[in-house]
């Protein structure tokens, strides 16, 4: 790592602020992207803040039909939380299912989604449940929060507090896991609810998206069956030396039918 | 069986200092006054060094140095060496350009050492280390072993032409000709064995000391060969003559074969703690140890098998093109050639085999042995082509195995490609294998798989193959610039403990236990009595390391060698103290009796009388403290069958190994729970191997899996539960009756797997690593 200056953030406002003073300042939640990028001199931020003391970023809430969940909160919070468990088990087991055990005691759902890997879980989840991302300034609808690889709607002095999930009828996540990284080669979210299907799909493409298409079908026809008839995009598909766009687009259908399948 | 003695599974004495964290490894170590290196790698695959300027560099915060290939070359430091020499088929020796230990006026893969930074701390080394300006012009780079020879590719080194290193055939060509002409089949394949980064857990490193008062160099590596790198580095690279430099190998985290090596990092490191006068202290990050470790495998090949009606294998073609890498690692020329070639006949009778093994350069990291070494590549192409001719005979794979097998009466058996294999039963592996994996079943499983949209399959791997490397006449009949037999000193201390000073290497074999186990059963001394002492040129007589699965069948005949002359001692010392003919003196269970007696000494009470000879044989020496050296007479041929079954999934390609049963011919075990841990760690690696790791560098000789983001490695949920059993036979030529076993499992496992996955999709063949999107594709292309 090259030097940096450490800040421990007492409250959001303290976080902000020293934001706003830092030359080149970098919010760290759970570090575990942060972190190894450091490492690696790839990254070097003249100040980390680390929020990982602001009280008012932890926590997981219900109300009504509704889980709100602290941007602090880590994956193994969120998977083993029974509020989680009963109300939208699907997001439950999406948590459980983030790296190992290690990455899960650390990294956040903030994080995760501030960060916008393009192979990120979460992004999925957010853009298929249809939930609401709650920064310090405003509050981001899914479909306007995640915007370009690693791009997001927030500014560079704006905090994701918490993100509030409406519960589905029925909900499931599907991941082909890349052997190495164990990232998502792909990952599709499919949600049922009151209002139609909704799929969020990940990993396929440069950043996390509606699948369109996807939902056309499955609002005709609620069934894995239904996915194979669905076109991908082949050349929207990444490509790297784990999977081809034109496997990927395959996986895509592959894994929305699973998803389906599991939502029964 | 003495109790803790051979055959028993003794827990591991090593375990205790590695569990509670308390193992000493060379980064765990820390001198007064010690520097930090941080080293200045090629960002080019292929490049001219039009100049280095360091003077930024040497007057950023902290640094001690810096130094550069002209500052090595000023010191009279020579160039890394290669110590196989392999005669090309122009009848030269194999071409060698110089290997400098920092680059000289070229760089040739990406992370070639270019200069080292030396300061006060690490963070200072790197801040500086990317303040050292190199001028470069890159120049196109050769990546394709495949292509690296074809007309008009890059240059490389001036010395070597069409990037060749040499052209070695081997065998009858014409009697392989005529053979094939009259065949009744000819079955084919083209295949592919995939790069592979050996990735042992601990990254190698270096810690230099020098004591100007004694002018010696201490220099703690992470080798599994300490003396054969103080030799090298003495005697070819000039770093210090041999009595005053110290290696020393303390616990090692794996080595693998990456760890063998004379590397760059460890020379330069040896020579600058002199230079500065300081301690310099070096170690490697998991991004070296993928850019810069000897890699491992790279072969294309092209393999035919000649047929008679009745699937007899007449003759065997095989040509090959063998990736060495930028430069020759040490004992990278040996590999393609003397370790695949001789293994080419398999377990089978196949009378005449002729190979072609052109060895290339690249712009590539150096390749050289890893687990296998050679032996993998040849069992991977003969166990596939064979399953390619059961096919293209209607046979099954284990009856066209029986058809060919050598038969268990007929050894000591002679191969045409040099082998002589020691003792083999390969028809009671096979049959045992087959009950063992309930090959039977298979059919009434693989149904059921259907019902569920799956695909099973099963295969197959009879593998042989040539370790306990190895006899000192045959090696350097080859052009081996060593011996490789290996030393043995068992001391007995006054108070009647012994310390075992073994020539070879333990970086996770166990050998301070299973070397134990050897001599409480031969000398009766207890266990926790014992204690085996290696890695340390200054305690320990000169021996050949560890490496090739060698320890044990070497390295163990030398130990028992040394306990033989100790129990002839001990029988006249014990003679004279009971006042009886040495002829009447038995040893059993640690102590000398007179024959049909209960009147007895034992063994200790001998050592306390050899060291306080006051009534004592008139003419014999003082002293309880016997060494020998051993050269073994041949290679030893562990062999066995492996059998997988995989499960694959259609639609997505993946590949789960439901079954992998194992059984093997290692000879006698001297501890079962450590054999089997080298079958279950061997299999995993051959597990990687074959589904999952391969070693990519795209067209520009960048290299793109460059750590565990991209390079994947098995992991618990990747392997099955093993079945592993064992049917041993006695090599007639090693007196312990073992034979190695530590490689085994990475040699038979990838053609079993694969053998499964082309029988589960009924397609011909699949190239390693079968990952997800290849199993697809393939599954697409035979539907």
């Amino acid at each position: 790592m090259y030097e940096f200056s450490y800040h421990k953030a007492g409250s959001v406002a303290d976080a902000v602020e020293a934001m706003n003073k830092a030359e080149d300042g970098k919010f760290v939640a759970g570090g575990q992207t942060m972190l190894p990028t450091m490492k690696h001199r790839l990254a070097s931020p003249s100040d980390v803040i680390d929020l990982g003391g602001i009280a008012e970023l932890s926590g997981i809430t219900v109300e009504g039909n509704t889980v709100t969940i602290g941007a602090m909160s880590t994956h193994a919070d969120v998977a083993a939380s029974t509020d989680v468990q009963a109300m939208i088990p699907a997001l439950a087991k999406l948590a459980g299912g983030i790296g190992d055990p290690a990455v899960r005691n650390r990294g956040t759902l903030g994080g995760s989604i501030a960060n916008n890997d393009p192979a990120a879980d979460y992004p999925a989840a957010v853009i298929a449940l249809g939930a609401t991302v709650k920064t310090n300034k405003r509050e981001i609808a899914a479909d306007d929060f995640f915007t370009g690889m690693f791009e997001t709607a927030l500014a560079e002095d704006e905090l994701i507090t918490a993100v509030s999930f409406p519960t589905a009828e029925s909900a499931a996540y599907m991941k082909f896991e890349n052997p190495a990284s164990r990232y998502a080669i792909v990952g599709v979210f499919v949600a049922k609810t009151g209002a139609g299907v909704r799929v969020g799909v990940t990993g396929a493409t440069p950043c996390a998206h509606r699948g369109m298409r996807l939902e056309e079908a499955l609002n005709n026809d609620f069934s894995g069956a239904a996915c194979e008839g669905v076109e991908i995009p082949v050349a929207k598909m990444n490509t790297d030396i784990h999977a081809s766009a034109e496997y990927r687009a395959h996986l895509v259908k592959v894994m929305a039918k699973r998803a389906v399948v599991a939502c029964a | 069986m003495a109790e803790n003695g051979i055959g028993a599974s003794v827990r591991r004495k090593e375990d205790k200092r590695f569990l509670i964290g308390k193992g000493n490894y060379t980064d765990d170590i820390n001198v007064a006054g010690q520097t930090y290196a941080s080293f200045v790698r090629s960002p080019h695959a292929h490049a001219t060094i039009n100049g280095i300027d360091t003077s930024v560099a040497k007057a950023s915060a902290g640094v001690v140095a810096v130094f550069t290939g002209d500052d090595l070359a000023a010191d009279g430091i020579g160039p890394l060496i290669c110590g196989v020499t392999v005669t090309s088929d122009d009848g030269e020796p194999h071409r060698a350009p110089a290997h400098p230990a920092l680059a000289q006026g070229k760089v040739n893969y990406v992370g070639d050492h270019v200069a080292i930074v030396i300061a006060e701390t690490l963070a200072q080394a790197k801040d500086a280390a990317e303040k050292v300006d190199v001028d470069y012009t890159a120049l196109p780079a050769v990546t394709e072993t495949g292509t690296a020879a074809d007309a008009g590719q890059p240059q490389i080194h001036d010395l070597a032409p069409n990037n060749m290193c040499y052209n070695w055939p081997f065998g009858d060509k014409d009697a392989v000709e005529a053979a094939f002409a009259s065949a009744h089949k000819v079955s084919s394949l083209d295949l592919v064995n995939n790069r592979m980064v050996t990735n042992p857990m601990e990254p190698r490193a270096a810690l230099g000391e020098y004591n100007s008062g004694t002018e010696e160099i201490t220099l703690h590596l992470t080798t599994q060969n300490p003396h054969v790198h103080r030799l090298v580095m003495s005697a070819f690279n000039q770093l210090a003559p041999e009595h005053k430099l110290r290696i020393v190998s303390p616990d090692v985290g794996g080595g693998f074969g990456a760890k063998i090596f004379v590397y760059a990092e460890e020379l330069v490191v040896g020579w600058a703690c002199r230079k500065v006068n300081r301690p310099v202290k070096w170690t490697g990050d998991r991004t070296e140890a993928f850019l810069a470790d000897a890699h491992g495998r790279d072969h294309v090949t092209t393999a035919e098998m000649a047929l008679d009606e009745n699937g007899k294998f007449l003759a065997m073609r095989v040509m090959t093109k063998a990736n060495l890498g930028a430069y020759l690692s040490t004992f990278s020329t040996m590999v393609p050639s003397y370790l695949y070639v001789f293994l080419l006949a398999g377990q089978y009778t196949t009378p005449l085999i002729y190979s072609e093994v052109k060895a290339v350069f690249t712009n590539t990291a150096p390749v050289d042995a890893s687990r296998g070494a050679g032996r993998p590549e040849a069992t991977y192409l003969v166990e596939r082509l064979v399953d390619v001719a059961a096919a293209d005979m209607g046979l099954e794979p284990a009856e066209i195995r029986r058809r060919n097998f050598i038969a268990q009466d007929a050894f000591p058996y002679q191969t045409p490609v040099v082998q002589c294999y020691d003792s083999g039963d390969y028809e009671t592996a096979l049959d045992k294998a087959l009950v063992l994996a309930d090959h039977d079943g298979f059919a009434a499983r693989a149904e059921e798989a259907k019902s569920r949209g799956l695909l099973r399959g099963i295969g197959l791997s009879s593998y042989v193959e040539a370790c306990g490397i190895a006899p000192s006449a045959a090696v350097g009949q080859l052009g081996a610039g060593v011996g490789l037999w290996e030393s043995a000193q068992v001391r007995f201390n006054p108070t009647g403990n012994v310390q075992v000073f073994t020539g070879t290497h333990s970086h996770g074999q166990g050998h301070e236990t299973t070397f134990a186990q050897l001599v409480t059963e031969q000398l009766g001394v207890p266990i926790e009595n014992i204690e085996v002492i290696h890695g340390d040129t200054a305690k320990t007589q000169f021996g050949m390391g560890t490496y090739g699965s060698r320890s044990l069948a070497v390295g163990g005949v030398a130990i028992a060698k040394a306990c033989e002359k100790l129990i002839n001692k001990g029988k006249k010392i014990a003679a004279h103290a009971l006042e009886a003919a040495e002829g009447d003196i038995e040893f059993t269970d640690g102590n000398f009796t007179i024959a049909g007696t209960d009147k007895g000494m034992n063994i200790a009470e001998v050592a306390f009388n050899a060291y306080v000879p006051h009534s004592y044989p008139e003419g014999l020496e003082p002293g309880f403290d016997e060494n020998a050296f051993f050269d073994p007479l041949n290679f030893s041929f562990p062999a066995g069958t492996h059998i997988c079954e995989v499960e694959v999934d259609p639609e997505t390609g993946v590949v789960d190994i439901v079954r992998y049963s194992a059984v093997d011919d290692f000879g006698r075990l001297i501890n079962p729970m450590i054999v089997e841990g080298q079958v279950h760690g061997g299999i995993a690696h051959g597990i990687g191997q074959a589904l999952m790791e391969g070693c990519r560098y795209d067209s520009e000789g960048q290299l793109i899996t460059a750590s565990y983001m991209d390079y994947a490695m098995p992991r618990a949920d990747n392997v099955p539960n093993f079945d592993v059993d064992y049917a041993p036979t006695d090599p007639p030529d090693n007196p312990l009756g073992v034979k190695g076993c530590g490689e085994a499992g990475a040699i038979g496992a990838p053609p079993a797997i694969i053998n499964a996955i082309t029988n589960a999709l009924g397609v011909k063949h699949i190239d390693m690593p079968a990952t997800p999107e290849n199993v697809w594709r393939a599954a697409q292309s035979a539907a």
